[in-house]
């Protein structure tokens, strides 16, 4: 078993819980199914995680016309069809034509890979119970050429979802689970530090409160998460905004400036503005 | 020990199964987690909970069955104390002639305990504010009149402090929605109810149409794709809240996720008693955010399905006068609602939790069934599946 452990790295912030969850699948070898707000690092994670051990990451997006099959192999029968019209020579072989997914190339990658299993929750509701063999016993049997394929090294699986649908029992029973908390503000500044460690501390005091007091609005339909934070702040920086403009003057009349970047819905902007409208008002 | 935890989750609604509890032992085998008592607690949440709803039932299970956890962590010999790590840091923190006040007070022990007793107290008080030491300055350290400051010991030691009790916090508590996930059987109800219908992009091959076009095209081959097939189906659903309602929630609530999964096209609104001029989306905001009816007949067409979801229990009053509801003044009575809202939705069904043996004791199930043309089901499996043949009925 791998004898490195993941930890908080020079551009990811784990939290202590994160950590113990990613070691456990990582020695145990079960797969880590990770959920969370959107935007507060998920798949990052899984990137990560390769990076920090030295692993390769092969990633494998799902969508809502995703199949469990298509990560194993797809076999091609339309252009073999098509090959064998046109008299191709490669048609006598069907190995030709079976196009290998991405689970098959991490079974067979050299060292032990991380697998990034990316918002599983998108595909169909069938969809993590055609995967319990594969994940199980890292081993799936390819019918066409009647072979079968067995993970070289047990590949360090993450899984994210988002939550839109709910996994099955017999599929959750073989992962671990972690959820990803949104960021307490201590948390928020170790990650605001290792994304702009240069950032002087009025600045990112002051935004990180007027970021804070954003997320308490009530009503928002999508709160701001880490990932709109950092851009926020990236926008900060490169239009050199002061400390003091984002210093509410007079409570929470002041708008932030570049809140586009916080608010990412046009509902959402418009209820902010009638919100700071109303406070302008009352301190009048 | 471990046992008794296990047995205790799954009593208190955690759905966890023995492959869990073995991953567990491994991974104590495994040595994940022999440090501290919070690695622990990270661990076995890790391995046994599988749903962040589910946190809140494990931090309680957790703290119940781990109070006085010092001891039997020395039991295990494995932990590191947690009081122990305190009490190293307050003497790093506190200046000797404190350190002597502290002894005066019969030393660290009976501080301890002092301290202890505290935040039982604390807790009793803020019921699950910033219960244990926290950061907020509160800290019973205070309370004592040593260093003012004593919050330092909160502070500074807040992220190892914080850790240890971390299931005090609960700080999941609103994810935890009590539905058991009994929503399967209901969810397989529900599929009665679906249109199919292919839209969107082409990506499915049409075998008959590719097998014509191909003999059409002399042998030589000629693809045709159609699109995928979907649930097109559009529900429109009224679920009545509070009151009687209350005995119901459960099943309610399971009806409710298993709809929100099966159908794409899901709208929900919630009304009191019985439907008038104004329905809601969020109960915490019944009365600033409600929204007319009128609005809702004129927002979805009548190719929406509506379901209504309601005990129909009381006055009959309320339902055939004008000013008839118990929470408003209505200028019309909730009979014309009814009326309006069948004539916009040709296909509509009412599911009443209540037995249906009861429904000819209640005056106003009976009023309610007759405006309804009979087209009231019991939320039973079997109710639901005779409502979803209604709905689906031409």
């Amino acid at each position: 078993m791998s004898a490195t452990r993941f930890a908080t790295t020079d551009r990811y912030v784990a939290t202590d819980d994160l950590s113990v969850a990613v070691n456990a699948s990582v020695t145990l070898g079960r797969p880590l199914l990770i959920k969370g707000e959107p935007g507060t690092g998920k798949t990052q994670l899984a990137e990560e995680v390769a990076r920090s051990l030295g692993l390769p990451l092969f990633e494998w997006h799902i969508k809502s016309t995703t199949k469990a099959q298509q990560g194993l192999y797809e076999y091609d029968a339309v252009s073999r069809l098509r090959d064998s019209q046109l008299g191709d020579a490669r048609v006598q072989q069907i190995g030709n034509y079976i196009v290998k997914g991405r689970l098959w190339e991490a079974f067979s990658s050299e060292v032990q890979p991380v697998l990034l299993i990316d918002e599983i929750d998108k595909a169909d509701i069938e969809f993590p119970n055609d995967l319990l063999r594969e994940l199980d016993r890292m081993e799936f049997y390819v019918y066409e050429t009647r072979e079968l394929v067995k993970a070289r090294h047990r590949p360090i699986i993450m899984i994210t979802s988002n939550n839109e649908k709910e996994l099955p029992d017999a599929f959750l029973r073989r992962c671990f689970f972690h959820y990803i908390r949104f960021p307490d503000v201590e948390t928020m500044k170790r990650i605001v530090d290792v994304h702009y460690p240069r950032l002087k501390p009025e600045l990112l005091k002051e935004a990180l409160e007027a970021f804070y007091k954003l997320r308490e609005v009530p009503g928002l339909k999508k709160k701001p998460s880490t990932s709109e934070l950092l851009d926020w702040l990236k926008l900060l920086l490169a239009e050199d905004i002061p400390a003091e403009a984002l210093r509410a003057n007079d409570g929470k009349s002041a708008i932030p400036p570049l809140y586009g970047a916080l608010l990412k819905n046009e509902q959402d902007v418009h209820l902010f503005e009638q919100l700071v409208f109303m406070n302008r008002r009352n301190a009048r | 020990m471990l046992i008794r935890f296990f047995l205790m989750l799954r009593e208190a609604g955690v759905p966890v199964s023995l492959t869990e509890f073995l991953a567990l032992l491994e991974a104590l085998k495994a040595r994940l987690a022999s440090l501290s008592v919070h690695e622990f607690y990270f661990l076995a949440r890790t391995v046994l909970v599988k749903d962040e709803s589910h946190y809140d039932r494990y931090d309680r299970v957790f703290g119940a069955h781990f109070k006085g956890l010092e001891q039997a962590f020395e039991a295990l010999s494995t932990a590191v104390l947690p009081e122990e790590w305190l009490r190293k840091q307050a003497e790093l923190l506190l200046t000797p002639e404190e350190r002597a006040k502290v002894e005066a007070l019969g030393g660290f022990e009976a501080l301890m305990d002092a301290l202890k007793q505290r935040l039982a107290e604390q807790q009793g008080r803020h019921q699950g504010g910033n219960k244990w030491i926290g950061t907020a300055g509160r800290a019973p350290f205070g309370a004592y009149g040593y260093n003012p400051e004593g919050i330092r010991i909160g502070q500074h030691e807040s992220r190892q402090r914080r850790a240890v009790k971390v299931w005090d916090r609960r700080e999941f508590r609103n994810l935890d929605d009590s539905v058991e996930i009994g929503t399967r059987n209901i969810k397989l109800a529900l599929r009665r109810l679906r249109r199919f219908a292919r839209e969107g992009a082409a990506e499915e091959l049409d075998l008959g149409g590719t097998i014509d076009a191909t003999a059409r095209n002399a042998g030589w081959l000629d693809l045709k794709l159609v699109p995928e097939r979907h649930n097109a189906v559009k529900v429109l659903l009224f679920l009545d809240v509070g009151g009687s309602m209350d005995d119901h929630v459960r099943v309610c609530e399971e009806l409710f996720t298993a709809a929100r999964g099966e159908f794409k096209h899901l709208e929900y609104y919630y009304f009191h008693n019985f439907v008038y001029e104004t329905v809601w989306k969020d109960n915490r905001r019944r009365h600033a955010e409600r929204i007319a009816t009128l609005e809702l007949i004129r927002t979805y067409g009548p190719d929406y399905r509506l379901v209504f979801v309601g005990d129909a229990t009381m006055g009959p009053y309320e339902i055939v006068q004008p000013g008839g509801s118990i929470e408003h003044w209505n200028d019309e009575p909730g009979a014309a609602w009814l009326g309006r809202l069948r004539r916009a939705y040709p296909k509509h069904a009412w599911l009443n939790p209540e037995p249906e043996d009861r429904w000819e004791y209640m005056p106003s199930i009976g009023v309610t069934r007759e405006l309804l043309e009979g087209r009231m089901f019991p939320l039973t499996l079997g109710g639901i599946d005779r409502a979803m043949r209604a709905l689906n009925a031409r």
